[in-house]
């Protein structure tokens, strides 16, 4: 009886040892004349709810395009939205527990950086594996910089859903209250800072937000600490190396430090669950003066008519100027002013039934006219050249981003340990916000990155 | 020795091998959505298996380290410590202590203040566990939330500036509805000739509960306790409503595992905790089990 259980055991071992890191191969030719075809786009996209605009296209508008494009061919194509409204990095959790079990749907919006840790994971393949031939006319309307979203260590795995850029925003209505010019433009950190102090002196506002703390996630990543960090210099990751507790990054802590320990920013809102969310409500409410976001805060936040916290007169209301450096010159590459930069990748599951299919609906979802459809009437920096001439001319913020952004902006570094030290700068935000120093969070951070990524690549 | 064994067993007569055909659907459920995934977390809790990255394709076998980093993390041990508080304060004492004394109260009182009181209390148990963090949130948060406006202090951020505080006697509320109807019934238990008796010599009513009335429900009382820590030891609602912040300030166990395991991806060190966890609940058990052990 003994001698039993053990070899059970023994077998529910090696059954288990089999299923961890298995990854399935497929032939990218499995199905290609398939006359029956079904497949599932996923987004973090709910109609009425998050990103509903980008919702409603995929359920009015591809769909049943698409289904009549491939009748026309005499295919009867069933094609599933699976939609999301969620905080992203819990859709994050969910697409990488998806294709790990071997499911989820057949095209993937993802971020651009998780492209790094899914394709090491073998979560997602090259394009060119999945798919074979991935000719495709539409790759010279889409920017080299902006293909880059897509790719991790020189390979496709993905096309880009355009880029976007960031700048501050300032509610120009309170502006005028405190005596400040409408067409303010901080030429440093500290004319910031002196702004928010004009700010402070009106009743009931938090005069300046920058996103910090563990609950916002990559926003306070994205929206806070890196551009700050380019204002002093030197970007995250510079010449194989991350960068550790710098000169550099103390000042970022610092500057944290004089807008959550100084009364200009609510250090409250940066620790509760729904912070973001409710920064933007906020805002719209004329309650926050000052905010560093990216484009989507205009075309998706305050926007009039579908925005997730609608400003009705957000054309007068709101005002935007180009992100600071330190001071004039400080910034990454001797800049005066600073940017970051971010995207969507839609990808194809490697475990798709269809590829062939699948890529024929990627390269339909990123045609000229889908992508002009996709924008319904706004404006957008897509990935396609030849849509932003025609778009982002009747829009004077995207026109900003386009023209006086992109230009200075930078990216992420598109590496799987890049997540683990986007948390530690989190972390180290986070700890200016409870109320420790620059220098001890410097030093926890050190800590923290010398865990993740190894001390010999610390900078 | 056979024989006996089988008279011993075998009290329906169906014989050892149609008993065990019985049996043997159930066994099958609880060995693939038990005993597997257990045993799947105890050998993932050895491996430095990811949910993405270079380790999700080839986990490596890392032995005890997952467990040696964990005790040596001060985000696992803030976690025992605020487990063990949150454990302590809201099951042992606090719905402990109401449970009991609403179903020694009600004891006497009119039955339809008596129905209508259980009534409200087992609501709180029964409702699903989101809809209640849903309410409560409303109640605790800022500006527009319910307490802070009875307060008239609606700047406060009760989930943000007390969140053990505010877990605890949220757990209270949520839990007590159990200890209360387990004390009901133990209570019926209890001789109304002692009662009586000990009315009848004068005994106070903190006197009596001591004197006769916890001698007879002690089995009670230490069932109840060992059921509500386990319980609450391995509750997730905390994570509905604070998600363990601020900063780690109210991450329990159930919530720090889920933490590290899914929004960190540290499958095998999360699992590792999983298994600390469970050793420790296995423990609490151990020592309530001695404790009735000793009444008998």
């Amino acid at each position: 009886m003994r001698r039993t259980t053990g070899f059970g055991l023994l077998a529910v071992c090696g059954l288990l040892a089999g299923c961890l890191g298995q990854s399935q191969e497929g032939d990218h030719a499995r199905n290609a004349d398939a006359k029956e075809i079904t497949l599932t786009i996923v987004a973090n996209a709910a109609a009425g709810g998050k990103n509903a605009r980008g919702a409603n296209w995929l359920q009015n508008w591809v769909i049943p395009k698409f289904t009549e494009q491939q009748k026309a061919k005499g295919v009867t194509a069933t094609i599933r939205f699976e939609q999301n409204g969620t905080g992203d990095e819990d859709y994050k959790t969910k697409v990488a527990l998806d294709l790990k079990t071997g499911g989820g749907g057949d095209i993937i919006e993802i971020d651009g950086i998780w492209l790094g840790e899914f394709a090491q994971a073998g979560q997602i393949k090259p394009l060119g594996e999945v798919v074979g031939d991935t000719d495709w006319d539409g790759w010279n309307q889409i920017p080299k910089a902006v293909q880059g979203l897509g790719e991790f260590e020189s390979k496709r795995y993905g096309v880009p859903m355009g880029t976007d850029g960031r700048v501050l925003f300032f509610n120009k209505k309170l502006f005028t209250q405190a005596g400040l010019p409408s067409d303010w433009q901080p030429r440093s950190w500290q004319d910031v800072l002196d702004a928010g102090a004009r700010l402070k002196t009106l009743p009931g506002i938090y005069p300046i937000q920058l996103n910090a703390g563990t609950a916002m996630g990559e926003a306070t990543t994205m929206q806070g600490v890196l551009p700050a960090l380019a204002g002093t210099g030197k970007p995250i990751y510079d010449n194989g190396k991350w960068q550790g507790d710098s000169a550099g990054l103390k000042d970022v802590l610092g500057l944290y430090r004089k807008i959550y320990g100084g009364g200009l920013g609510d250090p409250v809102l940066q620790q509760e669950a729904n912070g973001r969310q409710r920064s933007f409500q906020l805002f719209s409410e004329n309650k926050i003066g000052i905010l560093l976001e990216s484009d989507y805060f205009w075309r998706s936040v305050v926007e009039p008519k579908n925005g997730v916290a609608k400003m009705a007169d957000r054309d007068t209301a709101v005002g935007w100027a180009l992100v600071p450096a330190r001071q004039a010159g400080a910034g990454v590459g001797g800049q005066d002013f600073v940017s970051m930069s971010g995207g969507g990748v839609r990808v194809i599951n490697p475990n798709t039934k269809y590829p062939k299919q699948a890529w024929e609906f990627l390269k339909f979802l990123n045609s000229k006219e889908a992508v002009k459809e996709s924008l319904a009437g706004t404006a957008q920096t897509t990935q396609r050249q030849d849509v932003n001439d025609e778009v982002l001319r009747g829009d004077p913020m995207l026109t900003f981003i386009a023209e006086k952004v992109l230009p200075i902006t930078r990216y992420r570094p598109g590496l799987a340990n890049y997540p683990k030290v986007s948390a530690a700068l989190q972390q180290a935000t986070a700890d200016i916000v409870s109320g420790k120093t620059p220098d001890d969070a410097a030093r926890a951070y050190r800590e923290a990155l010398a865990k993740a990524v190894g001390e010999q690549n610390i900078g | 020795m056979a024989n006996r064994l089988d008279e011993g067993i075998d009290s329906a007569g169906l014989g050892v091998r149609r008993g065990l055909a019985f049996v043997a659907p159930a066994l099958v459920l609880i060995g693939v959505f038990l005993v597997f995934p257990a045993l799947w977390t105890l050998y993932i809790g050895i491996t430095n298996y990811q949910l993405t990255g270079p380790a999700a394709a080839n986990p490596r076998v890392v032995g005890l380290d997952n467990v040696l980093t964990a005790v040596h993390d001060p985000l696992f041990t803030n976690s025992v410590w605020l487990t063990a508080l949150f454990v302590l304060f809201s099951a042992v004492i606090g719905q402990n202590a109401l449970g009991f004394g609403l179903a020694w109260l009600l004891r006497s009182a009119n039955p339809w203040l008596r129905r209508t009181i259980e009534g409200l209390v087992l609501l709180s148990w029964i409702l699903p566990g989101t809809v209640v963090a849903f309410l409560w949130f409303a109640v605790l948060s800022r500006d527009t939330g319910t307490l802070g406006l009875l307060l008239g202090s609606p700047e406060t951020s009760w989930l943000v500036e007390y969140p053990m505080t505010s877990l605890i006697i949220f757990n209270v509320w949520r839990g007590t509805a159990f200890s209360m109807l387990l004390y009901t019934s133990a209570l019926a238990a209890v001789p109304p000739s002692q009662l009586e008796t000990a009315r009848l010599v004068g005994a106070s009513g903190w006197q009596t509960v001591r004197d006769v009335v916890f001698p007879h429900i002690r089995g009670h009382v230490l069932t109840n306790t060992l059921l509500i820590s386990l319980w609450t030891a391995n509750d997730f609602t905390p994570f509905l409503l604070t998600s363990g912040g601020p900063n780690h300030r109210s991450e329990v166990l159930p919530v720090l595992i889920y933490r590290q395991a899914l929004e960190g991806g540290e499958l095998g060190y999360a699992s590792a905790m999983s298994l600390l966890l469970l050793l420790g609940n296995l423990v609490i058990a151990l020592v309530y089990l001695r404790l009735l052990r000793r009444r008998a």
